[in-house]
């Protein structure tokens, strides 16, 4: 996943695979990660999602993903893939005369 | 981004972690980090998480006896709330490449610690409204600081923790107001709860600056961004208001408001007690890790039967698509 030192084990706790937990927070938000999980099943881990980080309402949906099918950026690779170096995508880049108002 | 440190091939992985620290940033799970930045955040998430799960057990000896049904509740809604704040913890822990199985084993090992803090019995229901109170209030102090750590996932946890300890303590300071306003029996049994919580509270938060170990290495890394005694101070501050509100006595005769210094000075800790505990010898120790470890191992059919199912599941879904 995105937030975990590697990527190529599945840790496991007595043999339960790791799932990472997404929540929507309300109607027109996306899914936020909020953790991760441990559970034999999607199922299992539904319901433990709901139980750890769901108690007091914070959500109205839930995502788990299997902590293995993620795959993530390099985080050393981050200026070639991540750089701003193209100014001309901001709208900032371009200067108009204060009489066009706004545009 | 600091430009004389960068090189023509970009700052190093160690600059690059200096500048992050130093620019007040977060570090992130793949980042690269010092090995001893690594240790020290797996070794303080560990201690935290292994807290919350064991300070289940305080608290959770007293939900049978619970004196009514809404105090009953209430009570089994926060020992659930300790064992996910444990969870949010193991979560954040397992992000610096270390498994649940690793730590569930270093802690029944004893190779890693919880808070002296849950080695303390709880005698009476007092007990319940005073670990609410103080306790947790101590822990809120600590935790509030802990919401600006340097190490990202720890730093979110806290965020979550910190919205949910707010009603531990007020529950428990509600406990504490009934009892002080009840019978003469039951004022008595919330002050003798108070007298036995007071300084294992203000211990709980670590040992004075000048003999902790860790604080300045923490400090440098943005780990920890208060020191013990600062929090210490705020704790007593916040607390003392409270205790003279329930009419009760803080158990010590040192305790004086400093007009000078703004603050409230208190005695001294009884520092070789808090290590006796910390190192196994407190009233409950043995207990405590005894009980963890034996609802661990009484759990094991359950982990083998779920991982059974979940095979068997997972085959009868191959078997229909093939």
């Amino acid at each position: 996943m995105t937030d975990r030192a590697t990527t190529t084990s599945a840790p496991t706790v007595g043999g339960y695979p790791l799932w990472e937990v997404f929540v929507r927070a309300k109607r027109g938000l996306n899914h936020v990660h909020a953790g991760s999980v441990h559970a034999p099943d999607a199922d299992t881990a539904l319901q433990h999602a709901r139980d750890v980080y769901t108690r007091r309402a914070e959500g109205v949906s839930l995502w788990v993903v299997p902590s293995a099918a993620i795959v993530a950026s390099d985080p050393d690779g981050r200026d070639d893939w991540f750089g701003d170096s193209k100014p001309y995508r901001h709208p900032t880049f371009y200067t108009i005369p204060d009489e066009v108002g706004h545009l | 981004m600091e430009q004389s440190t960068v090189t023509a091939a970009g700052p190093t992985p160690a600059e690059r972690f200096d500048q992050l620290i130093a620019a007040g940033e977060k570090i992130e799970p793949r980042d690269w980090m010092p090995e001893a930045y690594r240790r020290t955040m797996i070794r303080q998430i560990a201690q935290h998480a292994h807290s919350e799960v064991i300070g289940q057990q305080p608290e959770g000896n007293w939900i049978t006896r619970a004196p009514s049904l809404r105090r009953k509740a209430i009570l089994v809604a926060k020992v659930q709330d300790e064992a996910g704040h444990g969870l949010y913890l193991y979560s954040a822990c397992e992000t610096l490449g270390i498994s649940r199985d690793e730590l569930n084993d270093l802690l029944h090992q004893g190779r890693q610690k919880y808070s002296s803090i849950f080695n303390y019995p709880t005698l009476s229901w007092a007990d319940v409204g005073a670990i609410g109170w103080l306790v947790d209030g101590a822990a809120i102090a600590n935790q509030v600081a802990l919401t600006r750590t340097s190490y990202g996932p720890y730093a979110r946890a806290m965020v979550r923790v910190c919205k949910e300890e707010s009603f531990h303590q007020r529950q428990g300071f509600e406990i504490m107001m009934t009892l002080a306003r009840g019978s003469e029996a039951q004022r008595e049994m919330a002050q003798d709860a108070l007298n036995r919580w007071w300084w294992p509270s203000l211990a709980m938060l670590g040992p004075p600056d000048e003999q902790s170990t860790h604080t300045e290495q923490s400090m440098q890394w943005g780990i920890k961004v208060e020191t013990n005694d600062e929090i210490r101070q705020k704790f007593v501050d916040q607390t003392v208001p409270q205790a003279q509100f329930l009419g009760l006595a803080v158990p010590d005769p040192a305790l004086a408001w400093n007009e000078e210094r703004g603050h409230w000075d208190f005695g001294e800790i009884d520092w070789d007690a808090f290590w006796e505990v910390v190192r196994g010898n407190g009233p409950c120790n043995r207990e405590r890790l005894a009980h963890k470890v034996k609802a661990w191992e009484d759990g094991a059919w359950v982990r083998e039967a779920a991982l059974a199912h979940a095979a068997k599941q997972e085959g009868r879904g191959l078997a229909a698509t093939a």
